[in-house]
C-alpha cells in the first residue's frame, strides 16, 4: 500500500516523494519532537558550506501576504561538523540523505563534494541560487556559464548523485536547467527563493537587517509550478518541485507539472506537521484514483 | 514527543489595559510539560507564520496555560478578537533555555519592561516573600499584572515613565536601589534591550547571577530555520544562537548587546 508512494529518483529510492527543504529543517533533530524522521521520504539538510558561517545579522525574517521573506544567509556549522556530527545521526533513521551545499567559489564547492564523496548521503543538492550572500551563491545560479562551471566541477569531484538548485531570480531558467545537464548533473531542484524587500513605514528601514531577502510560502507557488513546467519540457533530467507547495494538492499540481519529487520548505513554519499531512493526502489520493504516485509525473494536458 | 501542534480551546479571555489580553487556554498536554520561561507559537487566522507568545501561567491541575499579549500588528489584533471557546492552533512548549528555578528561599530580583512583565509571574510566585518585584511601564494606563505579581506575597515596586502610577524613573535605578540595598541571590529581567542590556551591566557590577528572556523574529519557532539569531559569547567564542531553541532564556553575561 505505502509502495503506492515509492519514487525512484536518480538510483535513489524514496519511500514517498516529500522532503523537507533545505534551510527550512535544520539537520532535522528538532522535528524528531513532532514526528518520527522515518516518516519522511528524506531530508534536503541546512545548506552546508566549506567551513562554518555565522549568517546575516537579525531580523532574518519578514511576513508577506501568504509567505515570509527571509535572509538566514547560510548559518552553518561547516561541512566538517555535517559529516561528524549529523549525518550520523541522520543515517540511523530510515530516510534518504540529500547534503545541501554552497559556496563562495568553485573551489569550495569542490572541496565540500570531494568531502562527501567518501560519505553515505545518498544525493549532493547543490546551491546556487541562495539571494542572501555576498559571494558565491546566486551568482552563480545566474548565468548558464555560472551554473555549467560549479555542475561540471562538482560533477568531477564526486561519483554521488547531483541535483544543481536553480534560482527563479533569471530570464529562462530553463535555459539555465540544460546548461547543468549538458555539464553532467543528474537532477535539477527549483525554485529557490524570489528575491524580496519590505520596508517598516514607520522607520523608513527595510524589515530585514540584509534589506533584501528571498520570498517563499503560497505566495510563489504559481510561479514555481510554471518554471517547474518549462525546466521538465526542457530536459531529460529529472526535477524535484518546490517552492510555496502547503497541501497533498499542491503536491500534485507540482509532480503533473513535471516533478518527480517535492520538497516542502515555508509550509513547516506555519505548520510543522506539513510533510506529514502531505504525505498522508498523497497516500489517500492514490489509494483513491488506484495508482502508484509516480504515474502522475509530467501528466499535465497544457492546451 | 516534546512538542505538541493541535488546537485548543481559549477559555477565558480578559483585557488587562489598552491592547494588552489575557487568555487562558485549555491545553493539557502543554501545560503538562511546560515550565518557567518557555513559549507557546500561535497561528493568528489568515497570517502566514505563528506568534510566539511567553507562557505568563502553567496550571498543570486544571490543564491549562496562561498567555498575556499585547496587540503589536495585524496579527496580534486578529488573536485579540478570539472569544472564549473559540478554538486555537498551537505549538508548543517551546524554548530550550528557560529560567532556573533555585530554592524559593534564595531572595530573587525580577525586573520587567511593558509587555516583557508577563513571563515574569511565575518567577514572583515560586519566590513568595523573598520576590522583589520591580515592573515598569509606559504610564498609568499600561500598568498590568500587579496583583498577580504579589500574590505569594512579594514586594511589588511599581514604575512608570511619567510617574502616573508609582514611583517616577525607569527600572534601572529602582534595581540599582534594590541592590544596594540588599542581598541578591538571582536577577531575572524581561524587556526591552535596551533595559536587559543596564540590568545585565548592574548585575556584572555586583556579581550576581542574571538570566534575561530575548525577543526576536521568528519562523518555525523550533530552530530549524535559524532566523531569530541572537549574538551570543560561550566558551570563548562569539556566535549567533537562536531565540526559540536556544533561549529564550539566556545567561545575561553571555549576550552581546549591540552598539
Amino acid at each position: 500500500m505505502t509502495d503506492r508512494l515509492a519514487v525512484d529518483f536518480c538510483g535513489v529510492r524514496f519511500k514517498n516523494p516529500v522532503i523537507p527543504a533545505s534551510g527550512t529543517f535544520g539537520y532535522g533533530r528538532e522535528f524528531e519532537e513532532f514526528y518520527p524522521l522515518s516518516t519522511l521520504g528524506g531530508i534536503s539538510v541546512k545548506g552546508t558550506t566549506g567551513t562554518k558561517r555565522t549568517g546575516n545579522l537579525p531580523p532574518r525574517i519578514a511576513e508577506t501576504p501568504s509567505g515570509c521573506l527571509n535572509s538566514v544567509g547560510l548559518q552553518n556549522p561547516g561541512i566538517d561538523h555535517f559529516i561528524a556530527e549529523e549525518l550520523p545521526y541522520l543515517k540511523t533513521k530510515e530516510l534518504a540523505v540529500i547534503a545541501n551545499i554552497a559556496g563562495s567559489t568553485a573551489d569550495e564547492y569542490e572541496e565540500i563534494a570531494r568531502k562527501l564523496d567518501s560519505t553515505d548521503v545518498d544525493m549532493i543538492e547543490v546551491n546556487i541560487s541562495c539571494p542572501n550572500v555576498k559571494a558565491g551563491g546566486a551568482a552563480f545560479g545566474v548565468s548558464c556559464q555560472g551554473a555549467a562551471e560549479i555542475t561540471k566541477i562538482v560533477r568531477s569531484a564526486t561519483k554521488k548523485p547531483v541535483m544543481m538548485k536553480l534560482s527563479p531570480n533569471v530570464t529562462d531558467i530553463a535555459e539555465i536547467a540544460r546548461a547543468c545537464e549538458s555539464e553532467g548533473a543528474d537532477a535539477v531542484s527549483l525554485i529557490n527563493t524570489l528575491l524580496g524587500m519590505r520596508i517598516d513605514i514607520r522607520t523608513r528601514r527595510p524589515v530585514l537587517h540584509n534589506n533584501t531577502g528571498g520570498l517563499s510560502g503560497p505566495a510563489v507557488f504559481p510561479v514555481a509550478v510554471r518554471m517547474v513546467w518549462q525546466v521538465a519540457n526542457a530536459v531529460k533530467i529529472p526535477v524535484c518541485g518546490m517552492g510555496g507547495i502547503s497541501t497533498w494538492e499542491d503536491a500534485v499540481e507540482m509532480m503533473m507539472a513535471g516533478a518527480r519529487i517535492v520538497q516542502v520548505g515555508a509550509a513547516i513554519f506555519a505548520d510543522p506537521m506539513a510533510p506529514v499531512k502531505i504525505i498522508d493526502g498523497l497516500s489517500e489520493y492514490c489509494q483513491a484514483n488506484d495508482i502508484n504516485i509516480s504515474e502522475i509525473s509530467g501528466t499535465v494536458r497544457p492546451w | 514527543m516534546k512538542y505538541t501542534v493541535n488546537t485548543y480551546k481559549l477559555i477565558q479571555k480578559t483585557q488587562l489595559a489598552k491592547g494588552i489580553f489575557d487568555f487562558c487556554i485549555y491545553c493539557p498536554e502543554i501545560a503538562e510539560t511546560a515550565v518557567c520561561g518557555q513559549f507557546i507559537n500561535v497561528k493568528a487566522e489568515g497570517f502566514f507564520l505563528r506568534r510566539p507568545i511567553s507562557i505568563c501561567g502553567i496550571d498543570r491541575r486544571n490543564g491549562t496555560l496562561r498567555i498575556v499579549f499585547e496587540v503589536r500588528g495585524k496579527g496580534t489584533l486578529a488573536l485579540s478578537k478570539l472569544n472564549t471557546g473559540d478554538m486555537m492552533d498551537i505549538t508548543g512548549p517551546l524554548g530550550g533555555g528557560h529560567f532556573t528555578m533555585l530554592s524559593p528561599d534564595k531572595k530573587a530580583v525580577i525586573v520587567g519592561g511593558g509587555i516583557g512583565n508577563p513571563p515574569l509571574v511565575p518567577l514572583a510566585l515560586h519566590y513568595g516573600k523573598n520576590a522583589t518585584v520591580i515592573s515598569g511601564f509606559r504610564n498609568e494606563s499600561a500598568v498590568i499584572l500587579q496583583s498577580d505579581f504579589a500574590k505569594n506575597g512579594a514586594d511589588v515596586i511599581l514604575c512608570t515613565d511619567d510617574g502616573s502610577a508609582g514611583r517616577k524613573g525607569f527600572v534601572t535605578d529602582a534595581l540599582a536601589e534594590r541592590l544596594d540595598a540588599g542581598e541578591c541571590d538571582i536577577i531575572y529581567a524581561c524587556g526591552p534591550m535596551v533595559m536587559l542590556e543596564r540590568i545585565a551591566k548592574a548585575a556584572k557590577l555586583h556579581g550576581i547571577p542574571c538570566e534575561i528572556s530575548l525577543e526576536e523574529r521568528m519562523g518555525c519557532g523550533v530552530g530549524g530555520c535559524l532566523v531569530c539569531a541572537c549574538r551570543i559569547s560561550r566558551n570563548g567564542s562569539e556566535e549567533y544562537l537562536h531565540v526559540c531553541k536556544d533561549g529564550p532564556v539566556f545567561n545575561a553575561n553571555e549576550v552581546i548587546f549591540n552598539d
